[in-house]
């Protein structure tokens, strides 16, 4: 064996004990193809200005709360389509209440908070109770709170106080806020999966829940509680997105197709969509190539149409070679 | 035997107390009754084979005492005190453990995080993976595997027999004082079973209560020492290993002796002319494959795990196809490239796994059967009133040939045993017409009467004109079927043996070595 060889070998294996997620490799990808389109087609910015890199992470942010919630239940083998809607209440409820005073600003997050927890202890108690299959149960309580929903709103309601614009425009430094708050969610999310019981059982749920449960995992806890983090996440999207908006509207969930599209991110990153299999870093990296392709668009300036098309062509894409993969591995 | 140390070690095992006792329990599924007043001790330091067809309630008696089933009637005793056990969990607790028939652990997850599953050490709240993989490495050396098997592997890159091992050092871990095992040698080969045998000697030996339940008696003959008999949920009889003899046991079990076991081997003039005939051929998995099968006869494929023994099967069923030699049916040169090639060349395979490859298991029997039939036909036509017509006659006529016991062919095709399920899949070759079958493992998990029953069937086919390729990795089965054997090695054909070859000469093939010590040789014959 020669040297090189040696230190190949030696730097692969170091590649794997980190455990860096394959959909690391298509967002680089992504990530150049882009930039060299735009120093042909456009000015250039994507590689020579950092403002628009630091903004390609704080368009992700709100996607990238509620993925992480989402890894977590996908990876539990369920799944959460109540998610937009989430946000959406979470909106109009929290403007409705801070009516642009900071004091009211407490209680607009706790009445929200609470409000989601209900929404997730709902979707877990259907699921694991009632043994309604997730994707209906999520449908049925996202249809439930839409109701609700366009019942009482139609349009903005209330505002937010300049004190809590702070979560959607402020900066640490050079950095905005609202980065900070994605690391720590996914940061968060990744600590929960892999350095607690409570992922360790999670994924337990997801690989084989009969498996789980057989060993004295109490499955049904676990994913009643995925759910309600999932739709913590949520509500935590929401109102990172009703500080930027400064006035909460009943469309802000279903227009950035939060629901959708944090299931695509999430496997994107690799998350199988049986469960029991996958993470959160993977899944910021399906999010950040979302984030790219936004920002590439953006620059360019062409219809983006062609945005949602390739964002169609990625999730087949990666998920395939994910597949063909462990497919080679197995055989 | 390690007996309580407050007894004196004269004492007869009725006044030891038992680990574990059951007395009167019933437990009723819709339709059948699983286990009627079953009553059982079981003792420490003890080896207690359960035995009994599929449907005897032996799965669900071990479900009930590990509290995964809650009995309708019925107590279990522990040490002499009364447990009711409404968790899994509870029976852990309390020092049972149990290893499942179908292998319990998470694929995607390493050996340590299968182990300690549901009881992971943590430190702060958090859990201490470094601390977990410590207490594993420390399990697998109890049961002397640590060599072998590395805490942080991920469960899906180990062997069938180490997936094995896993579980039993995962049950271990609970410090179990009764290990229940279902069928823990149904998919080991002779070596992994040699190495299960000494692990349990070692359980034995620190008092341990060890009951497993298993269909190959010869097993039971070898591990251990008391055999319970149960049949149709009811007990029949518990008694000494050193009293009987594997026949008696067997009658026992289904009212019968063993020399019924197999059919009678094919006569020279049931075999026709050759109708598949594979020269030199090979794809990743295999090398230079030749043989003939003829009309009317069995060929046995026999061969160690691993020697590419089912990889064969999928080679000529287009699973895994062949890239190089030549393949001729019906003296015809053919190429079948994928698995619908070879269903319209009247090829049917009955696959190893019954679960996953076999069955739909929430299909109704009925469209079971009938599933090769429409694919192969035109998509919509069978589904139009005249198929249906006919399926309504075919269905019962299959059913009767296959002998499958069911009150109706709407039932979906899971509720059925493992033999039940079996004849199913082969119902449903039968309705296609095929004249090439290829059984792999066809009676693995399945009860000795069912056995039996698909062994006669397996002959009735040849009778017909249908040729058999069967692989097998017990080789009673092989012996006791075969008209010819091809023994496989190292993803070759290693030679071919004629009808009732030893045990030894195959195992020699198989081993390629020719002074090999075969394991078990001494104890095995005509079963």
């Amino acid at each position: 064996m020669t040297t090189a060889t040696v230190t190949a070998n030696g730097f692969r294996r170091v590649l794997r004990s980190i455990h860096i997620p394959p959909v690391y490799f298509f967002l680089i990808l992504i990530f150049i193809a882009g930039g060299l389109l735009d120093q042909v087609f456009a000015d250039g910015q994507i590689f020579s200005n950092p403002a628009i890199m630091l903004n390609i992470v704080v368009r992700s942010v709100a996607l990238g709360i509620v993925a992480v919630g989402q890894s977590l239940v996908i990876i539990g083998a369920s799944i959460d389509l109540s998610v937009a809607y989430t946000i959406s209440i979470t909106a109009v409820m929290s403007s409705y209440i801070m009516v642009g005073k900071t004091e009211n600003v407490p209680m607009a997050i706790l009445g929200v908070f609470g409000i989601g927890a209900l929404i997730g202890l709902a979707n877990g108690l259907i699921i694991t109770k009632l043994h309604v299959n997730p994707f209906i149960a999520t449908l049925g309580t996202s249809l439930i709170v839409k109701g609700i929903i366009n019942a009482s709103f139609s349009n903005y309601t209330g505002s937010v106080p300049k004190s809590f614009e702070y979560f959607g425009y402020g900066k640490i430094g050079p950095i905005p806020v609202s980065i900070f708050i994605l690391v720590i969610i996914v940061m968060g999310g990744w600590f929960l999966l892999a350095r607690t019981k409570f992922g360790s059982h999670l994924y337990g749920v997801g690989g084989n829940s009969e498996v789980a449960r057989l060993s004295g995992v109490r499955t049904d806890r676990v994913l009643i509680i995925a759910h309600v983090i999932c739709s913590m996440t949520a509500v935590l999207a929401g109102l990172f997105l009703v500080s930027q908006m400064r006035s909460g509207a009943p469309w802000v969930g279903p227009n950035g197709v939060y629901d959708l599209n944090s299931i695509a991110t999430t496997v994107i990153g690799g998350t199988a969509l049986a469960g029991g299999k996958g993470g959160v870093w993977g899944t910021l990296g399906g999010v950040l190539i979302f984030g790219v392709l936004e920002t590439v668009f953006n620059q360019l300036g062409v219809n983006p149409y062609i945005k949602t098309f390739l964002q169609g062509a990625i999730i087949v894409l990666a998920v395939a070679s994910y597949t063909i993969r462990s497919k080679k591995e197995a055989a | 035997m390690e007996n309580d140390p407050l007894e004196p070690v004269s004492k007869s095992p009725q006044e030891i107390l038992p680990t574990i006792e059951v007395q009167h329990i019933s437990k009723r599924f819709p339709g059948v009754m699983a286990l009627d007043d079953v009553s059982l001790q079981f003792f420490p330091g003890e080896v207690h084979a359960v035995v009994g067809e599929n449907g005897a309630g032996k799965s669900t008696l071990m479900k009930i005492m590990s509290g995964a089933y809650i009995p309708d009637s019925g107590d279990i005793y522990l040490g002499g005190e009364k447990v009711t056990f409404n968790h899994p969990q509870a029976a852990q607790l309390k020092g049972i453990s149990i290893i499942y028939q179908e292998f319990n652990l998470l694929p995607e997850r390493t050996v340590a995080h299968n182990i300690f599953l549901g009881r992971e050490p943590s430190r702060f709240g958090t859990m201490d993976i470094r601390q977990m993989n410590k207490k594993a490495r420390d399990v697998l050396k109890e049961i002397g595997v640590e060599k072998m098997i590395s805490p942080s592997a991920l469960a899906s890159s180990l062997s069938v027999a180490e997936q094995q091992l896993v579980e039993i050092a995962k049950a271990i871990s609970f410090k179990a004082k009764v290990l229940i095992m279902d069928e823990p040698t149904a998919a080991l080969t002779y070596t992994e079973v040699g190495l299960l045998d000494d692990l349990i000697g070692r359980l034995k030996q620190k008092g341990m209560s060890v009951i497993f339940i298993s269909h190959r008696l010869r097993e039971v003959f070898d591990i251990a020492e008391k055999i319970t008999v149960l049949k149709d949920g009811k007990f029949v009889k518990t008694v000494s290993k050193k009293d009987v003899a594997p026949a008696d046991v067997v009658y026992l079990m289904v009212g019968r002796t063993l020399d019924h076991y197999f059919p009678p081997l094919g006569k020279p003039e049931d075999f026709g002319e050759v109708v598949l005939k594979i020269k030199d051929a090979s794809n990743t998995l295999l090398q230079g494959i030749q043989f003939e099968l003829r009309k009317g006869e069995v060929l046995g494929i026999a061969g160690l795990q691993g020697s590419g023994r089912t990889e064969l099967a999928q080679a000529l069923f287009g699973v895994m196809p062949f890239k190089s030699g030549s393949m001729e049916l019906h003296g015809k040169a053919i190429a079948i490239r994928n698995p619908f090639k070879a269903i319209r060349n009247k090829m049917g395979f009955v696959t190893e796994d019954r679960k996953s490859e076999g069955i739909a298991p929430r299909q109704p029997i009925r469209d079971n059967m009938l599933l090769t039939v429409r694919a192969i036909q035109n998509l919509f036509g069978v589904l139009l009133k005249d198929g249906i017509r006919k399926s309504r006659k075919l269905v019962p006529m299959l059913g009767k040939q296959v002998d499958i016991k069911t009150d109706s062919y709407d039932r979906e095709a899971q509720y059925l045993s493992g033999g039940n399920q079996q004849k199913v899949v082969l119902a449903k070759w039968l309705a296609s017409d095929a004249d090439v079958f290829i059984f792999d493992e066809p009676t693995r998990g399945i009860d000795v009467e069912s056995k039996a029953g698909i062994h006669d069937m397996i002959r009735e086919l040849t009778k017909r004109g249908i040729a058999v390729l069967m692989i097998s990795s017990e080789l009673p089965e092989i012996i006791g079927m075969s008209d010819r054997i091809l023994v496989m090695a190292d993803h070759k054909v290693a030679g071919e043996l004629p009808a009732k070859s030893s045990e030894n000469e195959i195992m020699l093939m198989a081993t390629g070595h020719s002074n090999a010590v075969i394991q078990n040789a001494a104890s095995s014959g005509k079963e």
